[in-house]
């Protein structure tokens, strides 16, 4: 056993021994509406949707290859990317096809389906061995619609279909509020995921890498002897699940790079496809927040409706759904669909309320970074009810060497983001964008202390980048 | 009751398109009183309870042991030179307490009237809402004037750091030069005579040296005196005499001239430390400094980095002077370099700002090493600047961008590297 003090990138030790990481810099944001961990699975949800926006470097406009009303089967194309029509996009569900919502100059939103009792799969003619060359391999995974899984680093994009990826990476933990742990959705699959392991293997060149939780609870077998695979433990605060902080400290990508990550369902998903023949888009979603009567960790699919999946939680009145945790997720609404990478739906009341002297006294506990506060002064196992409100007004950048107390990477992010609203191209590159996405710097947006939107910054600095071809 | 109280202040806003001045006014102080209701709308959906009002108003906070005793020091000054209750701070309590707050309040509020107009004027016009950032300025400035200064000078001089060093770059955060250090050597150059020599870091004498008057106010003849008469306590006597031997001259000024030795005539090392010293209102007295310093150590606002490093850097410095021992303020012991002048002062709170230090933690070190070394060597070195603190910061914060450049470049070349 290896143990290092690394705010640097490491190299990972020869086969056999494992790494062990430990990131001193970051924070634990302990929020109230933990789940309890048991499993649902008699939740009904009706409705599901795929929902084109969630896969990042699409055409504008997919070709649609199903019509409203046509009945599809769980695994069954619904539309294809212009620019890459062999990556086909798969129902999670079986269904009638219900509607095709459109947003903005008609852009496809939504494929909703109205989801059967039953699901009916569709079959496949054959599916390759793992002893295939990587072609029929990817032709197979494109077809099947297996291959939106992967998400390609950097900028988080679909991966492309043209490269082989450098690595593949996968973190077993989620350190983020209120996220659910991956040990339970596990339990129960651990074939399918160790398939999806032996799966992932033949399609790089390089390694498959499994980010251990080190800090000292208890580790799903299925992550801790899972075969064929580096496994890298990680010891510290959020963000040291994030598999972007991970990557850095396992193997940074450079520019020119690309690897791919995968959550852990993903990873389920693919491996149900050549275990059992099927597409199996089946989530364990965690139902949390201090707005839920009772949070609980519901079986599901993907895509899943908002409303119908919250109905007997008891959501409260003024509160906000998120479908991913308080962080990084996306703002929903109870018509609205769970994003297809996200395996949490946080909700949290609303703070559209004026406080007294709220920036100087305030009255109730809440979550910071800083040291000025009562809790911050004694840490000692609070938990916060924290609300949408903005506890304060955005300023200018004035404070520095914020970010990097909570970012465990050898990255400047307050520069990085000055470069973005410079638009200087070169030093962009340079200090690491392509090692970053918006949830690896979602904590330092939480702590600015000029209530700055970095991970919309970095967003933009990111479609700068991919403009440029960079 | 909230609801109440915050529909009575929604009827009194006036309007933005009409009255922007008065506008940005009401946001200001309406921000002040209630923290306002808006939510996360992108990004992240919860926020630190942190922002830069509390971030601003620790560092004012952490700076209130600097004036309770700046105020009681300059009373403690005056009396010292007309012979009267000089031992101990408290003799004359309350003579020394009234004195030292009737010079300090006008400069407190000429100091906030005037950065503050500037700063509602600016943000009117720039419509966006007043930047917390004139909260630290405007509390710094007076602790770091003497206790005399003109009050037009003082007006003028905030009114050009303000314009000049802040909004002229871009209003709070865009800032190159710490502002109460430009508005402090902005009198510095343009009217020395108020800030420099022996004559002007005691207040109410007609000369700071032998022949020297008390020289009092109508306040004091005609408001205060009745009330301690009425009480049966001491009162201010007009024209008491400046005692033999006297001169107003700081330490700084004395090892100029002839070293650690001349400094011993006049002071002793405690007199020092605890701040019972002629200077600029707030540097004197060091343990409160220190619990201020280490107040904004703790809570995290200013960077320990720096301060650490200022203080490496100025001993490093020091320990090069003692073993060359050029003249007599060369062979002063280093340590006696942390209770003579504003050096402490300068790091817990102007070297410290974030706008104009450098950004980066390496930075940071470099920084604050460079300021120490080169603010003793002006002040060893250069006997036209008394002092070095403030020229050494103004400097390095002109250079912190290209510290942090070569920071940033390493870090860069250490990615770029690996590209072909």
């Amino acid at each position: 056993m290896e143990s290092r003090i690394a705010e640097a990138p490491t190299a990972v030790s020869p086969e056999g021994e494992q790494v062990i990481v430990k990131l001193r810099r970051g924070f634990d944001v302990h929020l109230h509406g933990e789940a309890p961990k048991k499993v649902h699975s008699e939740v009904s949800v009706n409705r599901f949707a795929l929902q084109a926006p969630n896969y990042l470097g699409l055409a504008p406009m997919p070709k649609l290859m199903v019509e409203v009303g046509q009945h599809v089967l769980a695994g069954e194309a619904l539309f294809f990317d212009k620019n890459r029509p062999d990556v086909l996009f798969v129902a999670p569900v079986s269904g009638e096809l219900i509607a095709i919502n459109r947003g903005e100059r008609r852009a496809i939103q939504e494929l909703v389906i109205l989801a059967d009792k039953t699901i009916q799969y569709r079959t496949y003619d054959k599916i390759p061995s793992l002893d295939s060359s990587r072609e029929e391999l990817f032709a197979f995974l494109k077809e099947s619609g297996a291959w939106p899984l992967f998400r390609q680093r950097p900028y988080n994009l679909l991966a492309d279909p043209d490269v082989v990826p450098r690595d593949i990476f996968i973190s077993t933990f989620d350190t983020a509020p209120l996220a659910p742990d991956l040990n339970l959705v596990v339990s129960g699959r651990e074939a399918a995921f160790q398939k999806g392991l032996d799966v992932l293997s033949k399609l790089t060149t390089g390694k498959v890498y499994l980010g251990l939780d080190a800090r000292g609870t208890a580790v799903s077998s299925a992550f801790s002897q899972a075969r064929g695979v580096q496994k890298v433990g990680f010891k510290g605060k959020h963000p040291a699940g994030n598999v972007g902080v991970q990557i850095h400290h396992i193997r940074p990508i450079r520019p020119k790079e690309k690897v791919w990550t995968l959550g852990v369902q993903e990873v389920i998903t693919l491996g149900s496809l050549f275990l059992e023949g099927k597409y199996d888009a089946t989530r364990i979603v965690a139902l949390t927040g201090s707005a839920l009567a009772t949070p609980a960790y519901v079986r599901t699919h993907a895509g899943a409706n908002l409303g119908e999946l919250l109905k007997n939680q008891g959501v409260a009145e003024n509160s906000r759904i998120i479908s991913g945790d308080v962080l990084s997720g996306k703002n929903k609404t109870t018509e609205q669909f769970l994003n297809v990478y996200d395996d949490q739906v946080s909700v949290i009341p609303e703070g559209n309320d004026y406080e007294m002297f709220g920036w100087l006294a305030p009255m109730s506990a809440r979550p910071s970074t800083s040291r000025t506060f009562f809790s911050g002064i004694f840490p000692f196992g609070w938990i916060y009810n924290a609300t949408t409100n903005t506890r304060g007004e955005k300023r200018a950048f004035v404070v520095t060497g914020q970010y990097e107390e909570v970012l465990p990477m050898d990255i400047f992010p307050q520069h990085l983001l000055k470069a973005i609203i410079t638009n200087d191209i070169e030093k962009i590159e340079g200090l690491g964008i392509h090692e970053v996405v918006e949830e690896d710097l979602a904590l330092c947006e939480f702590a600015c202390t000029s209530k700055q939107p970095l991970q919309k910054i970095l967003r933009e600095g990111i479609d700068m980048m991919i403009k440029e071809g960079l | 009751m909230k609801e109440k109280i915050i529909s009575l202040f929604k009827r009194m806003e006036p309007d933005k398109e009409k009255s922007p001045l008065l506008h940005t006014a009401y946001d200001a102080f309406f921000t002040f009183a209630f923290t306002p209701n808006t939510v996360t709308k992108d990004g992240v959906h919860i926020r630190d309870g942190m922002d830069l009002k509390r971030t601003m108003v620790i560092v004012v906070i952490a700076m209130q042991l600097c004036y309770l005793w700046g105020t009681l020091n300059i009373g403690h000054q005056h009396f010292a030179a007309l012979g009267l209750y000089q031992n101990l701070i408290l003799e004359g309590f309350h003579l020394k307490l009234f004195y030292g707050l009737v010079q300090l309040l006008p400069i407190w509020i000429v100091a906030h009237v005037v950065g503050l107009g500037v700063e509602f004027y600016f943000a009117a016009r720039k419509k966006h809402a007043v930047e917390e950032g004139f909260l630290v300025t405007g509390a710094l400035i007076p602790l770091i004037m003497p206790p005399d200064v003109p009050l037009w000078i003082l007006a003028f001089s905030i009114v050009f750091a303000v314009i000049i060093g802040k909004e002229a770059f871009g209003g709070t955060g865009m800032n190159v030069v710490n502002i109460a250090l430009l508005a402090r050597v902005f009198v510095f150059f343009a009217y020395p005579a108020t800030i420099s020599g022996d004559e002007v870091w005691v207040a109410g004498l007609t000369k700071a040296g032998p022949g020297g008057m008390a020289d009092y106010g109508w306040i004091h003849l005609q408001v205060l005196n009745p009330i301690f008469e009425s009480f049966g306590w001491d009162t201010f006597s007009q024209g008491a005499a400046v005692i033999d031997g006297y001169s107003g001259a700081t330490p700084m000024a004395l090892a100029a001239k002839g070293g650690w030795a001349a400094v011993m005539e006049h002071y002793t090392p405690g007199q020092m430390f605890w701040g019972l010293i002629p200077g600029s209102i707030g540097e004197t007295s060091k343990p409160f400094i220190i619990i201020g310093a280490l107040m904004l150590i703790g809570t995290g606002i200013a960077s320990w980095r720096i301060m650490v490093s200022m203080c490496l850097g100025m001993v490093f410095m020091a320990l090069i002077f003692n073993m060359w021992g050029y003249n007599a303020y060369m062979e002063i012991p280093w340590y006696y370099h942390f209770s003579m002048g504003s050096f402490l002062f300068a790091m817990a709170f102007m070297a410290t700002d974030p706008v104009t230090a450098a950004s980066t933690n390496r930075g940071k070190w470099i920084y604050g090493f460079l300021i120490g070394v080169i603010g003793l060597i002006v002040r060893v070195m250069n006997p036209a600047y008394p002092e070095g603190w403030m020229l050494a910061i103004l400097l390095l914060n002109v250079f912190a961008p290209l510290i942090d450049h070569f920071v940033l470049q390493s870090n860069i070349n250490k990615r770029m590297k690996h590209v072909q």
